[in-house]
């Protein structure tokens, strides 16, 4: 294999490893908060149920999640789901297990915050919605900045384990190069690559955490 | 006019009675104090009193409108959501430890509410806004954060905040009990001349020279209930009851 075609195709699965990372965390992001909610909630059923989702997604390894939303509708309801579901599989499986982490960085967060400033908010009128938009969430994400950031450089590494159920994103792609070429050259152009997504992001990261840090 | 009513207002936290059935009014125009040792309720009653902790029994009044009243069995009943918003809106207070929003500059602390809470114009919002941080002498820290001012400085800031959604009543918790000495005395000269302006204020404080100077009617508070109650140079100066004598004996007056 030419040099070129195996950087292309490495880079097609970059791509792809670039597409689950995005997609995991606009939908998990987002859906984290609400399960923190969930988890605070006054409602007993609902803020078990969470703690139990909570504990089976960080209890059992994302490469056996994959494998059960990917397999589970076949070998367990005996549905049949069209072709594209692989890439929705990955998608699912990173983004209910990412807001599982989400939500526990976000609980810590929220309950770190000063009973004073919902007292001040109170004392002052805002409402509910208002006090926590914006009062508690703006220093709620400064908090937990450094621990997204975390899970955020994770992920990107993560993505890697669409390798378990055969969706061709960078990991795997370099795995069927090298398997091919029976040596490790596409596996270190797949490292360097892994390197310089990783150095962008935390790069990105570490400028918000700068952007906010304009208060203590 | 009473601004002010609280009849026989009782709080427990669990089997411990905080508040034993305490009455008081509060005129307009006046500035009441409440002194007492730590733990005699006088902080739980002015939380009671914000609607920040939820009373057990009596009733609550501001400007002839019920808070809270009482059923037939003596349980305390609130108002309306509406209602209490409405009411939440003609009392300010001033925490002990500022709660100063710390992501937001002096200026946005001061006009957010009026421009969240009361939905006024941004620019009118940014001219009140400038008048109490000039009344409060930190027209210079407009653009400052909370944590680039003193404790002084960020207490002044919190009574710009209270004062710049126009309450009929300010409640003051304590204000320089968090403060070094030598910056208590500009939180009060801010307050002693709030009270020349008649803004109506209740304060729980430990200052007694400065509760003596400021007050129109003072209450002793011990245990949960009201001790001895009256004008400043009864209560301060010529205490009759032998607990309020034994509590002012610790304090140079």
């Amino acid at each position: 294999m030419e040099w070129s075609v195996m950087i292309l195709k490495i880079t097609e699965g970059l791509w792809e490893s670039v597409k689950i990372f995005t997609l995991t965390l606009i939908f998990s992001l987002p859906l984290g908060l609400l399960v923190a909610f969930g988890r605070m909630s006054k409602n007993w059923i609902l803020r078990n149920f969470i703690r139990i989702y909570i504990s089976i997604m960080r209890g059992t390894p994302l490469i056996l999640q994959l494998m059960v939303i990917y397999f589970g509708p076949f070998y367990i309801f005996n549905i049949t789901l069209p072709k594209g579901y692989r890439f929705f599989a990955v998608i699912i499986g990173f983004v209910i297990n990412y807001a599982a982490y989400f939500a526990e960085i976000y609980r810590g967060g929220i309950e770190s915050i000063p009973i004073g400033q919902y007292e001040a908010a109170k004392v002052l009128g805002y409402s509910k919605s208002q006090t926590f938009i914006k009062i508690i969430l703006p220093q709620v994400i400064r908090r937990i900045l450094p621990a997204v950031t975390n899970e955020v450089i994770t992920l990107i590494k993560d993505t890697s384990l669409a390798f378990a159920i055969s969706y061709s994103e960078m990991f795997t792609v370099a795995k069927a190069i090298a398997a091919a070429q029976t040596n490790m050259t596409a596996f270190i152009i797949a490292g360097i690559y892994y390197y310089i997504f990783n150095f962008i992001v935390a790069y990105i990261m570490e400028w918000i955490e700068k952007k906010l840090s304009y208060y203590r | 006019m009473n601004l002010l009513e609280i009849r026989n207002l009782k709080k427990s936290f669990g089997a411990l009675e905080v508040i034993k059935g305490i009455s008081l009014n509060v005129e307009e125009g006046k500035v009441v104090s409440i002194i007492g040792p730590s733990g005699s309720g006088k902080s739980t009653l002015l939380r009671c009193a914000t609607l920040l902790e939820t009373i057990d029994s009596g009733e609550l009044i501001y400007l002839g409108e019920y808070a809270v009243t009482t059923d037939k069995d003596g349980k305390a009943v609130y108002a309306s959501k509406a209602q209490l918003k409405k009411i939440q809106s003609y009392f300010g207070l001033v925490f002990q430890n500022f709660n100063l929003f710390p992501h937001y500059s002096v200026i946005k602390n001061v006009t957010d509410a009026l421009i969240t809470v009361q939905k006024k114009p941004k620019e009118e919002a940014m001219e009140i806004g400038r008048e109490l941080l000039k009344k409060v002498g930190l027209s210079d820290k407009e653009n400052a954060y909370p944590y680039q001012l003193s404790g002084g400085q960020q207490q002044r800031v919190s009574i710009a905040r209270a004062l710049a959604l126009n309450p009929k009543i300010l409640f003051f918790d304590e204000p320089t009990s968090a403060l070094d000495p030598e910056l208590t005395g500009e939180i009060l000269n801010v307050i002693k001349e709030l009270a020349a302006e008649k803004m109506t204020m209740v304060i729980v404080t430990h200052e007694m020279s400065f509760a003596r100077d400021v007050s129109d009617y003072v209450i002793f508070m011990d245990n949960g209930v009201i001790v001895e109650e009256g004008s400043p140079s009864q209560v301060i100066n010529n205490p009759k009851n032998e607990r309020t004598k034994a509590f002012l004996s610790r304090f140079d007056r």
